[in-house]
């Protein structure tokens, strides 16, 4: 399944001979890293979220103090990373899906991926304003 | 003389015995595509509503959860996106694993190890969605 975007990397893409680089491929090659890592950090991060709801078996104090370390500026940061991380994987992972059963995806990986990158920081703008906003204005008193 | 076509046998692949064959990979490759799809719903939705909506996570408590799982629908998209996501992401570091783990006892321990994080994750996790106490003391 890791190879269904290599082995169309290549559609599209132009020869180049760029010596000394490490891969001298396609961007599509950096799409699939981007998807794998993206794709490994949520499944890290899920293991570690439903342990700490599970702490609502425990009792209303405990969940409640554990939560209040998601709401500190560090963390908050570190969510607006995961968003990042599950958006860049669910847009790329729409743009595999149509690679493998649109008859023109392989065509289009390329435009695809651009897409997909505008679609990605056009969505994180203002969710990065409404995620930090609080504590942004905590911070400089606004 | 010469040997005229006809006469050549059509060349053909040999054949593989059907019975040592298996769909598995088959279908795991399917079910990363549709569970995948499912997910967009379920995840980008999760995440739109817990952390950017209406003050996102500074709004979140153990009363938010009692209000939220006190509705069905919320416990039933919750459990789906529980065992989506684990089974997704399981069955993806499966693919990981097998990438670079070069040892035939690493990829093993590194397999039983997913495995078994995946099966304490599911367990639990449906455990506190089905018996989750509004009323619990503190
Ligand atoms: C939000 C919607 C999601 C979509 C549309 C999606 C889509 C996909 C697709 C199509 C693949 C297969 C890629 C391939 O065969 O080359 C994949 C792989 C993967 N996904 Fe997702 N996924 C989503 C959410 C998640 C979540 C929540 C997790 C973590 C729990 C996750 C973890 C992974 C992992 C670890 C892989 C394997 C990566 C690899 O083999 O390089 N995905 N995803």
């Amino acid at each position: 399944m890791a190879t269904s975007e290599v082995t169309t990397a290549g559609s599209g893409g132009r020869a180049r001979k760029k010596a000394g680089t490490l891969y001298r491929g396609d961007i599509g090659m950096w799409s699939w890293v981007a998807h794998r890592i993206t794709g490994v950090a949520t499944f890290l991060f899920l293991f570690v979220h439903v342990l700490d709801t599970a702490l609502v078996r425990v009792s209303p104090n405990t969940y409640d103090s554990v939560i209040d370390t998601y709401k500190t500026p560090l963390v908050n940061l570190m969510e607006l990373g995961l968003v990042a991380a599950v958006l860049y994987h669910a847009l790329n992972g729409i743009r595999v899906m149509l690679v493998d059963f649109w008859s023109k995806g392989a065509k289009y990986q390329r435009p695809m991926l651009w897409a997909i990158i505008v679609i990605w920081v056009v969505v994180l703008i203002p969710s990065a304003y409404f995620m930090l906003r609080h504590n942004v204005e905590k911070i400089f008193g606004a | 003389m010469t040997t005229t076509p006809s006469e050549l046998a059509a060349p053909r692949t040999q054949r593989r015995p059907a019975a040592r064959r298996s769909n598995f990979e088959l279908y795991s490759w399917l079910f990363m595509r549709l569970s995948g799809l499912v997910l967009i719903i379920l995840v980008l939705g999760h995440l739109l509503i817990m952390n950017i909506l209406d003050g996102g996570v500074h709004r979140i408590n153990f009363a938010f959860v009692a209000g939220r799982w006190s509705s069905p629908f919320w416990q039933f998209w919750d459990l789906a996106m529980l065992w989506l996501a684990e089974l997704h992401g399981t069955n993806g570091l499966r693919t990981v694993i097998n990438d670079y783990a070069r040892k035939e006892t690493t990829r093993f321990w590194l397999k039983m190890l997913l495995y078994a994080s995946a099966v304490l994750i599911i367990a639990l996790g449906s455990f506190v969605i089905f018996t989750f106490d509004p009323n619990i003391s503190n």
